[in-house]
Protein backbone atom coordinates (compact mmCIF):
# COMPACT_ATOMS: atom_id res chain seq x y z
CA UNK A 1 0.00 0.00 0.00
CA UNK A 2 1.32 3.45 -0.87
CA UNK A 3 0.50 6.78 0.83
CA UNK A 4 -2.15 7.76 -1.75
CA UNK A 5 -4.02 4.49 -1.22
CA UNK A 6 -3.66 4.96 2.51
CA UNK A 7 -5.21 8.45 2.38
CA UNK A 8 -8.06 7.22 0.19
CA UNK A 9 -9.09 4.89 3.02
CA UNK A 10 -8.50 7.29 5.89
CA UNK A 11 -12.13 8.38 6.38
CA UNK A 12 -13.33 4.79 6.66
CA UNK A 13 -10.41 4.00 8.97
CA UNK A 14 -11.40 6.83 11.35
CA UNK A 15 -15.01 5.66 11.23
CA UNK A 16 -13.92 2.07 11.95
CA UNK A 17 -15.70 1.01 8.77
CA UNK A 18 -12.85 -0.88 7.15
CA UNK A 19 -12.81 -4.66 6.89
CA UNK A 20 -10.30 -6.20 9.28
CA UNK A 21 -7.93 -7.23 6.45
CA UNK A 22 -7.82 -3.65 5.11
CA UNK A 23 -7.43 -2.29 8.62
CA UNK A 24 -4.38 -4.50 9.14
CA UNK A 25 -2.90 -3.25 5.86
CA UNK A 26 -3.50 0.36 6.90
CA UNK A 27 -1.91 -0.21 10.30
CA UNK A 28 1.05 -1.93 8.70
CA UNK A 29 1.50 1.05 6.38
CA UNK A 30 1.42 3.40 9.38
CA UNK A 31 4.05 1.31 11.14
CA UNK A 32 6.32 1.63 8.10
CA UNK A 33 5.57 5.26 7.15
CA UNK A 34 6.25 7.96 9.71
CA UNK A 35 4.54 10.62 7.55
CA UNK A 36 1.23 8.75 7.50
CA UNK A 37 1.58 7.90 11.18
CA UNK A 38 1.94 11.59 12.06
CA UNK A 39 -0.88 12.54 9.67
CA UNK A 40 -3.28 10.13 11.36
CA UNK A 41 -2.34 11.18 14.90
CA UNK A 42 -2.53 14.90 14.25
CA UNK A 43 -5.75 14.58 12.24
CA UNK A 44 -7.30 12.68 15.13
CA UNK A 45 -6.20 15.47 17.50
CA UNK A 46 -7.65 18.08 15.13
CA UNK A 47 -11.05 16.41 15.35
CA UNK A 48 -10.86 16.10 19.14
CA UNK A 49 -9.80 19.71 19.68
CA UNK A 50 -12.74 21.03 17.64
CA UNK A 51 -15.17 18.56 19.21
CA UNK A 52 -14.19 19.54 22.76
CA UNK A 53 -14.05 23.26 22.25
CA UNK A 54 -17.00 25.39 23.34
CA UNK A 55 -16.22 28.05 20.78
CA UNK A 56 -19.50 27.59 18.99
CA UNK A 57 -21.83 27.37 21.96
CA UNK A 58 -25.05 29.31 22.16
CA UNK A 59 -25.15 31.28 25.44
CA UNK A 60 -28.09 30.35 27.67
CA UNK A 61 -29.46 33.91 27.85
CA UNK A 62 -29.61 34.21 24.04
CA UNK A 63 -31.07 30.70 23.80
CA UNK A 64 -33.98 31.65 26.04
CA UNK A 65 -34.55 34.88 24.11
CA UNK A 66 -34.61 33.06 20.77
CA UNK A 67 -36.91 30.34 22.05
CA UNK A 68 -39.37 32.91 23.36
CA UNK A 69 -39.30 34.90 20.12
CA UNK A 70 -39.97 31.77 18.06
CA UNK A 71 -42.80 30.59 20.29
CA UNK A 72 -44.53 34.00 20.17
CA UNK A 73 -44.39 33.94 16.36
CA UNK A 74 -45.58 30.32 16.25
CA UNK A 75 -48.53 31.20 18.49
CA UNK A 76 -49.45 34.05 16.11
CA UNK A 77 -49.16 31.73 13.10
CA UNK A 78 -51.36 29.19 14.83
CA UNK A 79 -53.92 31.87 15.62
CA UNK A 80 -53.99 33.17 12.03
CA UNK A 81 -54.29 29.64 10.68
CA UNK A 82 -57.22 29.04 13.04
CA UNK A 83 -58.96 32.19 11.77
CA UNK A 84 -58.58 31.12 8.14
CA UNK A 85 -60.20 27.79 8.93
CA UNK B 1 -27.62 2.91 5.82
CA UNK B 2 -29.10 5.29 8.36
CA UNK B 3 -30.75 7.62 5.85
CA UNK B 4 -34.27 6.40 6.33
CA UNK B 5 -35.68 5.44 9.66
CA UNK B 6 -37.43 2.08 9.73
CA UNK B 7 -41.13 2.02 10.74
CA UNK B 8 -40.04 0.45 14.04
CA UNK B 9 -37.60 3.30 14.78
CA UNK B 10 -40.26 5.81 13.83
CA UNK B 11 -42.78 4.27 16.18
CA UNK B 12 -40.30 4.56 19.02
CA UNK B 13 -38.65 7.88 18.27
CA UNK B 14 -39.76 10.48 20.85
CA UNK B 15 -39.52 13.29 18.27
CA UNK B 16 -42.42 11.79 16.36
CA UNK B 17 -44.63 11.84 19.43
CA UNK B 18 -43.74 15.49 19.97
CA UNK B 19 -44.45 16.30 16.31
CA UNK B 20 -47.86 14.63 16.54
CA UNK B 21 -48.59 16.82 19.58
CA UNK B 22 -47.49 19.97 17.75
CA UNK B 23 -49.72 19.08 14.80
CA UNK B 24 -52.57 18.69 17.29
CA UNK B 25 -51.92 22.26 18.46
CA UNK B 26 -49.59 21.75 21.46
CA UNK B 27 -46.97 24.52 21.33
CA UNK B 28 -45.15 23.26 24.41
CA UNK B 29 -44.20 20.16 22.40
CA UNK B 30 -42.59 22.44 19.81
CA UNK B 31 -40.73 24.20 22.60
CA UNK B 32 -39.34 20.82 23.66
CA UNK B 33 -38.14 20.12 20.12
CA UNK B 34 -36.52 23.52 20.00
CA UNK B 35 -34.75 23.01 23.34
CA UNK B 36 -33.46 19.72 22.06
CA UNK B 37 -31.92 20.99 18.84
CA UNK B 38 -31.38 24.76 19.00
CA UNK B 39 -27.74 24.50 20.12
CA UNK B 40 -26.81 22.17 17.28
CA UNK B 41 -28.63 24.34 14.72
CA UNK B 42 -26.81 27.41 16.03
CA UNK B 43 -23.45 25.66 15.72
CA UNK B 44 -24.13 24.55 12.17
CA UNK B 45 -25.30 28.04 11.17
CA UNK B 46 -22.27 29.61 12.81
CA UNK B 47 -19.92 27.22 11.03
CA UNK B 48 -21.40 28.10 7.66
CA UNK B 49 -21.87 31.85 8.08
CA UNK B 50 -19.03 32.54 10.57
CA UNK B 51 -21.21 35.28 12.01
CA UNK B 52 -22.93 34.99 15.41
CA UNK B 53 -25.76 37.43 14.65
CA UNK B 54 -26.58 35.62 11.44
CA UNK B 55 -26.47 32.30 13.25
CA UNK B 56 -28.94 33.55 15.87
CA UNK B 57 -31.30 34.74 13.13
CA UNK B 58 -30.95 31.40 11.38
CA UNK B 59 -31.96 29.53 14.54
CA UNK B 60 -35.18 31.57 14.59
CA UNK B 61 -35.84 31.23 10.88
CA UNK B 62 -35.15 27.50 10.88
CA UNK B 63 -37.59 26.73 13.68
CA UNK B 64 -40.24 29.06 12.27
CA UNK B 65 -39.96 27.42 8.86
CA UNK B 66 -40.08 23.97 10.46
CA UNK B 67 -43.23 24.97 12.33
CA UNK B 68 -44.83 26.34 9.16
CA UNK B 69 -43.93 23.28 7.10
CA UNK B 70 -44.42 20.60 9.71
CA UNK B 71 -47.25 19.09 7.69
CA UNK B 72 -44.71 18.38 4.96
CA UNK B 73 -42.53 16.34 7.31
CA UNK B 74 -43.46 12.79 6.47
CA UNK B 75 -41.40 11.04 9.11
CA UNK B 76 -39.44 9.03 6.57
CA UNK B 77 -36.22 10.64 7.78
CA UNK B 78 -35.12 11.82 11.19
CA UNK B 79 -36.67 15.14 12.26
CA UNK B 80 -33.20 16.46 13.14
CA UNK B 81 -31.86 15.69 9.64
CA UNK B 82 -34.85 17.51 8.15
CA UNK B 83 -34.20 20.46 10.45
CA UNK B 84 -30.50 20.53 9.52
CA UNK B 85 -31.41 20.68 5.86
CA UNK B 86 -33.57 23.76 6.48
CA UNK B 87 -30.77 25.35 8.53
CA UNK B 88 -28.14 24.70 5.85
CA UNK B 89 -30.34 26.30 3.17
CA UNK B 90 -31.08 29.30 5.38
CA UNK B 91 -27.37 29.67 6.16
CA UNK B 92 -26.32 29.56 2.50
CA UNK B 93 -29.01 32.14 1.66
CA UNK B 94 -27.71 34.40 4.42
CA UNK B 95 -24.13 33.99 3.20
CA UNK B 96 -25.25 34.88 -0.31
CA UNK B 97 -26.89 38.10 0.94
CA UNK B 98 -23.73 39.09 2.80
CA UNK B 99 -21.69 38.61 -0.33
CA UNK B 100 -23.91 40.93 -2.40
CA UNK B 101 -25.79 38.22 -4.22
CA UNK B 102 -22.67 36.36 -5.28
CA UNK B 103 -23.58 32.71 -5.73
CA UNK B 104 -22.76 30.63 -2.69
CA UNK B 105 -23.32 26.92 -2.74
CA UNK B 106 -22.10 23.76 -1.14
CA UNK B 107 -19.85 23.36 -4.19
CA UNK B 108 -18.04 26.64 -3.81
CA UNK B 109 -14.24 26.48 -3.85
CA UNK B 110 -14.15 22.73 -3.50
CA UNK B 111 -12.19 22.27 -6.70
CA UNK B 112 -9.06 23.55 -5.05
CA UNK B 113 -6.49 20.89 -4.39
CA UNK B 114 -5.07 22.85 -1.47
CA UNK B 115 -4.56 20.67 1.57
CA UNK B 116 -5.72 17.48 -0.08
CA UNK B 117 -2.22 16.07 0.18
CA UNK B 118 -0.45 16.39 3.54
CA UNK B 119 2.74 18.43 3.45
CA UNK B 120 3.50 19.06 7.10
CA UNK B 121 4.78 15.92 8.77
CA UNK B 122 5.99 17.43 12.02
CA UNK B 123 4.50 15.80 15.10
CA UNK B 124 2.55 17.97 17.54
CA UNK B 125 3.40 18.90 21.09
CA UNK B 126 1.64 16.80 23.75
CA UNK B 127 -1.74 18.41 24.60
CA UNK B 128 -0.94 21.28 22.23
CA UNK B 129 -4.09 23.23 23.05
CA UNK B 130 -2.79 23.71 26.61
CA UNK B 131 0.02 25.90 25.30
CA UNK B 132 -2.50 28.64 24.58
CA UNK B 133 -4.91 30.42 26.87
CA UNK B 134 -8.62 30.06 26.19
CA UNK B 135 -9.04 33.17 24.08
CA UNK B 136 -5.87 32.51 22.07
CA UNK B 137 -7.02 28.98 21.35
CA UNK B 138 -10.51 30.17 20.41
CA UNK B 139 -8.96 32.66 18.02
CA UNK B 140 -6.73 30.01 16.42
CA UNK B 141 -9.60 27.55 15.97
CA UNK B 142 -11.95 30.21 14.62
CA UNK B 143 -9.44 31.60 12.12
CA UNK B 144 -8.42 28.14 11.02
CA UNK B 145 -11.91 26.88 10.27
CA UNK B 146 -12.86 30.21 8.67
CA UNK B 147 -10.27 29.54 6.00
CA UNK B 148 -12.11 26.47 4.72
CA UNK B 149 -14.65 26.72 1.89
CA UNK B 150 -18.27 26.55 3.23
CA UNK B 151 -18.82 23.13 1.65
CA UNK B 152 -15.93 21.68 3.65
CA UNK B 153 -16.72 23.54 6.88
CA UNK B 154 -20.28 22.30 6.85
CA UNK B 155 -19.41 18.65 6.27
CA UNK B 156 -16.78 18.81 9.04
CA UNK B 157 -19.22 20.45 11.46
CA UNK B 158 -22.01 17.96 10.81
CA UNK B 159 -19.85 14.85 10.87
CA UNK B 160 -17.12 15.59 13.37
CA UNK B 161 -18.65 18.14 15.71
CA UNK B 162 -22.34 17.26 15.68
CA UNK B 163 -21.76 13.57 15.21
CA UNK B 164 -24.14 12.94 12.31
CA UNK B 165 -23.39 9.77 10.35
CA UNK B 166 -22.01 10.03 6.83
CA UNK B 167 -25.41 9.01 5.44
CA UNK B 168 -27.28 11.58 7.55
CA UNK B 169 -24.83 14.29 6.50
CA UNK B 170 -25.31 13.35 2.84
CA UNK B 171 -29.06 13.50 3.22
CA UNK B 172 -29.00 16.82 5.09
CA UNK B 173 -26.77 18.43 2.48
CA UNK B 174 -28.21 16.80 -0.63
CA UNK B 175 -24.84 15.21 -1.43
CA UNK B 176 -23.84 11.66 -2.25
CA UNK B 177 -22.10 9.54 0.37
CA UNK B 178 -18.81 9.46 -1.62
CA UNK B 179 -18.95 13.27 -1.93
CA UNK B 180 -19.35 13.61 1.85
CA UNK B 181 -16.44 11.24 2.45
CA UNK B 182 -14.21 13.09 0.03
CA UNK B 183 -15.05 16.51 1.49
CA UNK B 184 -14.63 15.25 5.02
CA UNK B 185 -11.17 13.91 4.29
CA UNK B 186 -10.10 17.15 2.68
CA UNK B 187 -11.63 19.28 5.44
CA UNK B 188 -9.86 17.26 8.12
CA UNK B 189 -6.52 17.35 6.29
CA UNK B 190 -6.73 21.07 5.59
CA UNK B 191 -7.57 21.86 9.21
CA UNK B 192 -4.76 19.61 10.42
CA UNK B 193 -2.30 21.26 8.09
CA UNK B 194 -3.29 24.74 9.24
CA UNK B 195 -3.34 23.89 12.95
CA UNK B 196 0.08 22.35 12.59
CA UNK B 197 1.55 25.84 12.32
CA UNK B 198 0.54 26.44 15.94
CA UNK B 199 0.78 23.00 17.48
CA UNK B 200 3.85 21.38 15.95
CA UNK B 201 6.88 20.52 18.00
CA UNK B 202 9.32 23.42 17.59
CA UNK B 203 12.28 22.66 15.34
CA UNK B 204 15.12 21.16 17.36
CA UNK B 205 12.85 20.07 20.21
CA UNK B 206 11.57 16.56 20.83
CA UNK B 207 8.05 15.69 21.96
CA UNK B 208 7.93 14.58 25.60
Amino acid sequence: MNCTEFLANLTDYFDAKTASSLRSELEQHMADCSHCYVTVNTTRQTIEIYRNDELFELPESIRTKLQQAVLIKCAKMKENKGRKI
Amino acid sequence: MAMTATPEENALHPDLLLIAKVKAGDLSAFEQLMRQYDRQIFRIALHITQNREDAEDIVQDTFLKAFQKLDQFQGNSKFYTWLVRIAVNESLMRLRKRRSQKTVSMDEDIQTEEGSIPRDFADWMPNPEQNYNQSELADILRRTIQGLPPGFRTVFALRDIDGLSTEETAKALGLTVPAVKSRLLRARLQLRERLSRYFRVPTGAHPL
